[in-house]
């Protein structure tokens, strides 16, 4: 049983740090801030999530399992407010590659509050 | 959107929020949080904890949320599920485009607007849509309840379409699994 629970374990460390290193690699690599945050806010976080999984099944105590999970409650809580956060600023400082945007309706949301508005920079839709 | 109606709007929303069982919840939330940081239980630590959480809850006061959805044991699990089911897709579908030789492929930011009228509704959809496949929250138009999204990954409009149906699908899932009675009517009344 403490075999197939270890070998369990260890898939799940290996698959939880293959998902953070392509996270790792996403970031680098996509072309845009609100692409990376993608990568930082779900293979990481699943990545993540696979990992407590793996230590939970090694170390097999009550106490240590229920850090995990609270790590891991507040891995999901947060991390999409983070990205949410960074996104969000991206966009507003203009660090976003427009030119790769297929349709972009906030964009012409806030055009559309800046004219009515009369203002030469956009507001923000009623926060 | 006008300032002024915005102000009478968030005065009527205040007065609308009757419930306080949110400061309870919380208070309870943080001794167990205490309990497990410490991993153990004494009768010491759970006096200490509560000192610590009515401290914590009375310097910062949470806002009143409205809190008058009812979990619905079959729907909820469905979502469970299905929302287990898509962050696994999502972080596979992002590892492997961050593998793509061609990274200039086309992203979009969309709007949709949601039916839920609820505050803690919004946030738990936004969180969630975060957290699935294709799409992440740029910015949340609290007062007309639309969430803009980033879509990664998508070829062509029709592609964009089917994001913009599946970011309705998950609120009408999570609505079903613990909206309240009010998100619910409006989800039906919805074309």
């Amino acid at each position: 049983m403490n075999d197939v629970l270890d070998v369990v374990s260890a898939v799940c460390l290996l698959l939880g740090a293959a998902l953070s290193l392509a996270a790792g690699i996403g970031v680098l690599r996509f072309p845009d801030v609100l692409s990376r945050m993608h990568a930082a806010s779900k293979p990481q976080v699943l990545g993540l999530l696979l990992v407590l999984i793996g230590v939970g099944l090694r170390l097999r105590t009550g106490f240590d399992i229920t850090t995990l999970v609270l790590v891991a409650v507040f891995q999901l809580a947060t991390a999409p407010v983070a990205a949410h956060m960074v996104g969000r600023s991206a966009y507003r400082t203009r660090r976003v590659r427009r030119d790769l945007l297929l349709v972009d309706e906030l964009g012409e949301r806030l055009d559309e509050a800046a004219r009515r508005d009369g203002a030469g920079d956009a507001p923000p839709p009623a926060a | 959107m006008s300032p002024v109606r915005n102000i009478g709007r968030r005065l009527a929303r205040r007065r609308a929020s009757g419930s306080g069982i949110l400061q309870p919840l919380a208070v309870g939330w943080l001794v167990v949080l205490w309990i497990l940081l410490w991993g153990r239980v004494t009768p010491g630590l759970l006096v200490t904890g509560l000192l610590v959480a009515v401290i914590a809850i009375a310097l910062f006061p949470l806002p009143r949320l409205d809190v008058e959805g009812r979990v619905r044991p079959l729907p909820a699990l469905l979502f469970g599920v299905r929302f287990a089911w898509d962050v696994v897709r999502a972080s596979v579908e992002v590892a492997t485009l961050a593998f793509r030789r061609d990274q200039e492929a086309p992203t979009a930011v969309i709007g949709v607007p949601l039916v839920t009228r609820s505050d803690l509704m919004l946030t738990l959809v936004s969180e969630v849509l975060s957290l699935v496949p294709g799409s992440l929250v740029v910015e949340i138009d609290r007062h007309d309840a639309i969430v803009y999204l980033h879509l990664i990954g998508v070829r062509d409009r029709e592609q964009v379409e089917r994001e913009r149906r599946r970011a309705r699908e998950t609120e009408a899932r999570m609505i079903r699994a613990f909206g309240s009675p009010t998100d619910r009517r409006a989800l039906e009344a919805r074309p």
